[in-house]
C-alpha cells in the first residue's frame, strides 16, 4: 500500500499538467510557464506554475520593490557606493529611521526622510499582498481565515513601525531596515524599557509561538503516523470519524487524558499563530507609551522572585558620591 | 543491508559532526559569581586562558634601591615631577621605564645621546612626563578602580612604545555625498562587530555624556531618553566585555541590567573606571595633542586615548590582578614631599588637595 507523505516522501505527487480551476471575477488569467519539478516533488507537488498575480499583485510587487530598492540603496550609499563594501558588510548595512530631534516631522531625506518613504511603500505593498489574499479566497470560494491570520502580523509589523512611534510622538522609536541593526534594536528595545520579559504580553506571545511549533509537530506526526488508516482525508475524517481519527485520537488521550479533534486541532493551530502576534503587537504597544521599565512593573506586581545578592551591598555610586 | 548500515552510519556522523561543529573544547571552566539561578557566571576556555595567562606575565621588578641620598631635583637638571626621589630611585625608575616602554630604543627613545638627559627636545620625553603625572594621579586619587593592584607604565604599555589598544575619534566610515553619516550600521570594531554605534569612546570616555538608558519608573515618564540613546551605551557596553574578557553578567544580573541593587561590585569598580579614563583622556592626553608629531594624531587630529583595553588588553584586571604598584612606590602618587611613604597606604593618605593643580593637570 502506498503511503501518502508530502515531507521526505517516497510518493511523487506528480500528474499532467493542470491550470487549475478557472478565476473567477477577474479578466485575467493564471500566467508563467507550467513545469515539472522531481527535486520539489520530494517536499510537496511536482508541478510548478501557473501563477495568477492580477492587479493587486502587481501593485503589491511594484511598490514592494520600490521599497526595496530605496532600502538597498540606501545601504549602498552608506558605504560610499563600494560594491565590496556593499556585499561584505550586507548583513550591517541599514536604513535607520529618523533621531528624535524631528519627533513625528518629515526629515530631511538623508537622516530618516528615506526610511519614512520606504516605510510607506513597504506597508503599502504589504497590505495590497493582503487585500490579494482577501480576494484571491473570495475568488476560489474559499474563507478568509489566511487573510486574517496574515492581518495578525501585519499587526505586529504596524505597531513596531507606525502605531508605537506615533503615540510615543517619535519615528526613532521604529525599527532600521536591516538584518543585525534590527536585531541590535531589539536588544536595546528591550534593554531600554527595562527587560521585556517581564511584560506578560510578551510571555503570551512566546507561550503561543512555542505552542505553536509543538502543537505543529504533533499534528504532524499525528497525521503521518496515522494515514496509513486514511489520516491524510483528515477533514472528512471532521464528520465521518474513521479508524484513524480514532487512532490518533486514542493515542493523544491515553498519553494526557485529552485530545483534539479533527477539526478543532486545526483551529488550535491557527489560534496559536496568530495570537503570536496580537498579544506580541499589545505588548510592544504598551511598551513606553504605558509601560517604561516591564522589570519595575513586574516587582510592583509581584512577578519578580528576589534572589540573595553574594557578597557586599551594591549601592549606587551616584548617590554615596555625588553627581559626576 | 551492509551499504544501509554504511549509509546510516555515514549520515549519523556527518549530523553529530554537524552538531557539535560550534563546540568548543575542551570544555569551558566555569566560574560564578551571583547567586545560583542568575545565571551570573563566567565561562572560559582553558586554552583562551592559558593564552591569557602567557600575555600577562609580570617582568621582575629591578632590585629595590633605598630612598636615602641626595635628590634628583638637587643632582640632575629639569626634573619637573619626580625630583623628590633619591638619584638611586630616580635612576633605578628611568631604568624600569625604559625596559617598559622602549626595550629596544633604550634611553635614547626619549634622550638624545650627547645632548644631556636635561633637554626636552623629544616630544617622547615630553609625552613620558605626563603619563607618569597620569599614572600617579590614578594610583593617588582612583583607588576606588585602580586599589590594590595599582598602575605602572607597563599595565598598558607591555614594551611597546606606544600601548597597543589605543583610540582615536572616530570620523565614520565613508559615506556616498549627501549622505549624512549615522555613525552605526557597519562593522563596528569597538562594539564587538555588531552593527552599533562604531564610536562609543568619543561620548562616554571624553565628553561626559549620560549613560544611563533604561527607564526609572513603572509606567511612562514623559522625560525618558531615546531609544536610539540605548545603542550607544549598548555598544560602549560591548566594548567593556571585550576589553575584560568578560560577559554581561560580570557586573550585571541580566534580568535587570540597570539595578544597582542587583549588580555586582565589579560595577561600581567600572563606574569609577569610566570618569577616570575620562580624566585621562581629558587632562591628560588631549593637552598633548597641540605638540605631538602628526604620525602620533589620528585622522581627526586627536592624540591617541585611553580606553578600557588600553590597561586590561582581554583580562578582567590587567595584568591578571598583579600587583606592579609595590615595586615602584614612587608611581604610586604625584610628586610629594615625603617620597618614602609605603605604596599601601599611598591612596590614603588624604594630602591630595596639594597637589590639585596636577591632578587637573593645569600645571606641568
Amino acid at each position: 500500500m502506498i503511503e501518502y507523505q508530502n515531507i521526505f516522501t517516497t510518493v511523487q505527487v506528480a500528474a499532467p499538467d493542470y491550470a487549475g480551476v478557472p478565476v473567477e471575477n477577474t479578466h485575467d488569467d493564471r500566467t508563467g510557464v507550467l513545469t515539472h519539478s522531481y527535486l520539489m516533488g520530494k517536499l510537496g507537488d511536482a508541478q510548478i506554475g501557473p501563477i495568477y498575480l492580477g492587479p493587486l499583485g502587481v501593485a503589491a510587487l511594484f511598490t514592494g520593490t520600490i521599497a526595496f530598492l530605496i532600502i538597498g540603496l540606501n545601504m549602498f550609499a552608506s558605504v560610499n557606493w563600494d560594491p565590496i563594501e556593499f556585499v561584505r558588510q550586507l548583513f550591517w548595512l541599514a536604513l535607520e529611521p529618523p533621531g528624535p530631534q524631528y519627533g513625528l516631522s518629515f526629515p530631511p531625506l538623508n537622516d530618516g526622510g528615506w526610511w519614512l518613504i520606504a516605510g510607506a511603500f513597504l506597508t503599502l505593498s504589504i497590505m495590497l499582498w493582503w487585500w490579494r489574499t482577501f480576494a484571491l479566497a473570495n475568488n476560489y470560494g474559499m474563507g478568509n481565515q489566511m487573510a486574517w491570520a496574515f492581518a495578525a502580523a501585519i499587526w505586529l509589523y504596524l505597531v513596531l513601525g507606525f502605531i508605537r512611534p506615533v503615540l510615543m510622538g517619535s519615528w526613532s522609536e521604529a525599527v532600521p531596515f536591516g538584518i543585525f541593526p534590527h536585531l541590535d534594536w531589539t536588544a536595546a528595545f528591550s534593554l531600554r524599557y527595562g527587560n521585556l520579559f517581564y511584560n506578560p504580553f510578551h510571555m503570551w506571545s512566546i507561550f503561543f509561538l512555542y505552542g505553536s511549533a509543538v502543537l505543529f509537530a504533533m499534528h504532524g506526526a499525528t497525521i503521518l503516523a496515522t494515514s496509513r488508516y486514511g489520516a491524510d482525508r483528515e477533514i472528512d475524517q471532521i464528520t465521518d470519524r474513521g479508524t484513524a481519527a480514532e487512532r490518533g485520537a486514542l493515542f493523544w488521550r491515553w498519553t494526557m487524558g485529552f485530545n483534539a479533534s479533527m477539526e478543532s486541532i486545526h483551529k488550535w493551530a491557527w489560534w496559536f499563530g496568530v495570537l503570536t502576534c496580537v498579544t506580541g503587537g499589545i505588548g510592544i504597544l504598551l511598551t513606553g507609551t504605558v509601560v517604561e521599565n516591564w522589570y519595575l512593573w513586574g516587582m510592583k506586581h509581584g512577578l519578580v522572585p528576589t534572589y540573595p545578592m553574594i557578597g557586599e551591598a551594591v549601592v549606587d555610586p551616584l548617590l554615596t558620591e555625588g553627581a559626576q | 543491508m551492509k551499504t544501509l548500515t554504511t549509509k546510516l552510519f555515514a549520515t549519523v556522523g556527518l549530523g553529530t559532526a554537524l552538531l557539535l561543529g560550534g563546540c568548543e573544547m575542551p570544555p569551558p571552566e566555569s566560574t560564578q559569581w551571583g547567586y545560583r539561578g542568575t545565571g551570573m557566571e563566567g565561562l572560559y576556555n582553558p586554552d583562551t586562558l592559558n593564552e591569557l595567562d602567557a600575555n600577562n606575565i609580570v617582568p621582575e621588578a629591578l632590585p629595590a634601591v633605598p630612598a636615602v641620598g641626595p635628590k634628583s631635583k638637587d643632582v640632575y637638571q629639569n626634573v619637573q615631577v619626580l625630583g623628590d626621589l633619591s638619584v638611586g630611585e630616580f635612576t633605578r625608575l628611568m631604568a624600569a621605564i625604559t625596559e617598559w616602554v622602549s626595550p629596544e630604543e633604550g634611553c635614547n627613545y626619549c634622550h638624545v645621546a650627547g645632548e644631556g638627559f636635561a633637554a626636552d627636545t623629544l616630544y617622547t620625553k615630553k609625552v613620558a612626563r605626563v603619563m607618569i603625572q597620569m599614572t600617579q594621579n590614578a594610583n593617588e586619587n582612583w583607588s576606588q578602580h585602580v586599589g590594590g593592584a595599582g598602575v605602572t607604565c607597563y599595565t598598558c604599555h607591555r614594551g611597546k612604545n606606544v600601548p597597543e589598544y589605543v583610540w582615536n575619534i572616530n570620523p565614520g566610515h565613508k559615506v556616498a555625498g549627501g549622505m549624512k553619516n549615522q555613525m552605526q550600521n557597519v562593522s563596528s570594531v569597538a562594539a564587538g562587530l555588531s552593527s552599533l554605534p562604531v564610536d562609543p569612546f568619543t561620548p562616554y570616555l571624553l565628553d561626559a555624556r549620560n549613560g544611563r538608558h533604561a527607564g526609572t519608573t513603572a509606567l511612562r515618564d514623559e522625560g525618558g531618553v531615546s531609544l536610539k540613546e540605548s545603542e550607544w551605551g549598548y555598544s560602549l557596553m560591548m566594548h567593556f566585555s571585550s576589553a575584560l574578557g568578560v560577559n554581561c553578567t560580570y557586573c550585571h544580573n541580566s534580568r535587570a541590567f540597570s539595578r544597582w541593587e542587583e549588580s555586582s561590585p565589579q560595577r561600581v569598580t567600572a563606574w569609577h573606571g569610566i570618569r577616570m579614563v575620562r580624566e585621562m583622556n581629558n587632562d591628560y592626553v588631549d593637552p598633548t595633542t597641540d605638540w605631538l608629531p602628526p604620525h602620533r594624531l589620528g585622522k581627526l587630529g586627536d592624540a591617541q586615548k585611553v580606553n578600557c583595553e588600553t590597561c586590561h588588553q582581554g583580562a578582567y584586571k590587567p595584568l591578571l590582578g598583579a600587583n606592579m604598584i609595590k615595586d615602584y612606590p614612587n608611581l604610586a602618587r604625584l610628586a610629594q614631599p615625603e617620597p618614602e611613604a609605603p605604596a599601601e597606604e599611598a591612596s590614603e593618605i588624604p594630602e591630595a588637595n596639594d597637589m590639585a593643580d596636577m591632578a587637573t593637570g593645569g600645571d606641568q
